[in-house]
């Protein structure tokens, strides 16, 4: 498929509205087991997309990810502006604006392995890697009806961090007390899965 | 001799990075490039890679620069800011895993005394219970 500007441009602005929109929703979950800053530092990094938006998508499918990596790396804040800047930074090393989708899986399953070893964290540990995971393995069986798949997918991962207790971050510190809330990560990273889904399937 | 150790502190807060940074000037005297910065990039808590950077840049000195932190936020964004360094000054600046004002002091003491990097990182995380 090719991924031209103006579906770069669309990608980019849908991701970014729903994060922002889910910005009250993502610091509430974090204030429950992290420091509550959240949606704030992932608003205001993906304003700052939107904002550059046209400049961001104007160039080819790699050298527009990185700029958005960058962007997150140098305006969310917290913890999670390098590793959802070395998420979409390593996306955009490998990606051409004609891919397959055995060729995102590959540079998403590399992606992963980057922001595994930002965080120093693996999957289990309730964080934005056990949505990422699961997402990935959808992502490589492919076929039919796959933006319905990795909706379901990442909602349903989301949901599995409830009763997970924290070992990386923060709401590591809370140790048993994290158990009984949805990570805040693992729900943003849903949340850009399901636009990147609603884009493919021509929703947004 | 040699360039002293430069020493960075990086707290989410401003005032707990600036109030490190005075008490490390005290108590170590001015011999150690020192480096400070706390807040996210609008000025609330939080940390910022732009701000990270530009703070090794004044602590920069020859013989490498020892960054503490306080907590998670802080490690992960200077561990992206030692990244985007040149690549000739990456391997010349270490993140320590000690507490940051503690940490900070014991650090700047240690650099003062023309100490290399990884003697100044050792000191500092000597503090941290194993």
């Amino acid at each position: 498929m090719m991924i031209d500007c103006q579906a770069r441009k669309l990608l980019f602005e849908t991701v970014a509205q729903r994060v922002i929109a889910s910005a009250d929703e993502l610091t509430d979950l974090d204030r429950a087991i992290g420091d509550g800053d959240h949606g704030t530092n992932m608003r205001r990094g993906f304003e700052a997309v939107l904002a550059a938006v046209d400049e961001l998508s104007a160039k080819n499918l790699g050298e527009s990810l990185k700029g958005v990596g960058m962007t997150l790396v140098m305006r969310v804040g917290g913890a999670s502006g390098p590793l959802y800047g070395t998420l979409f930074m390593s996306l955009g090393k490998s990606l051409q604006d004609d891919v397959t989708c055995e060729q995102v899986a590959d540079a998403f399953a590399a992606a992963i392995e980057a922001v595994k070893a930002r965080g120093k964290s693996d999957i289990g540990q309730k964080t934005m890697l056990d949505v990422l995971f699961p997402v990935l393995a959808v992502l490589r069986e492919g076929g039919v009806g796959l933006p319905v798949r990795l909706k379901a997918t990442a909602r349903a991962a989301a949901e599995k961090t409830i009763p997970m207790r924290a070992i990386r971050g923060r709401a590591s510190f809370l140790g048993e007390r994290s158990i009984g809330h949805m990570d805040p990560g693992a729900r943003s990273s849903a949340l850009i899965v399901d636009a990147v889904a609603d884009v493919m399937e021509g929703l947004a | 001799m040699s360039e002293n150790v430069g020493i960075v502190i990086v707290s989410h807060s401003a005032d707990v990075a600036r109030g490190t940074a005075l008490m490390v000037e005290q108590m170590v005297g001015r011999e150690v490039p020192l480096g400070w910065c706390g807040g996210d990039p609008d000025g609330g808590l939080g940390t910022s890679v732009e701000a990270i950077m530009a703070a090794i840049e004044r602590a920069w000195s020859e013989s490498g620069v020892a960054i503490l932190v306080d907590l998670g936020g802080a490690e992960t964004n200077s561990e992206m800011a030692i990244e985007m360094l040149p690549e000739s000054r990456r391997d010349r600046v270490v993140v320590c895993n000690a507490p940051v004002v503690e940490g900070a002091v014991m650090a700047a003491t240690e650099a003062a005394s023309g100490a290399t990097l990884e003697a100044v990182r050792r000191t500092a995380e000597e503090l941290t219970p194993v």
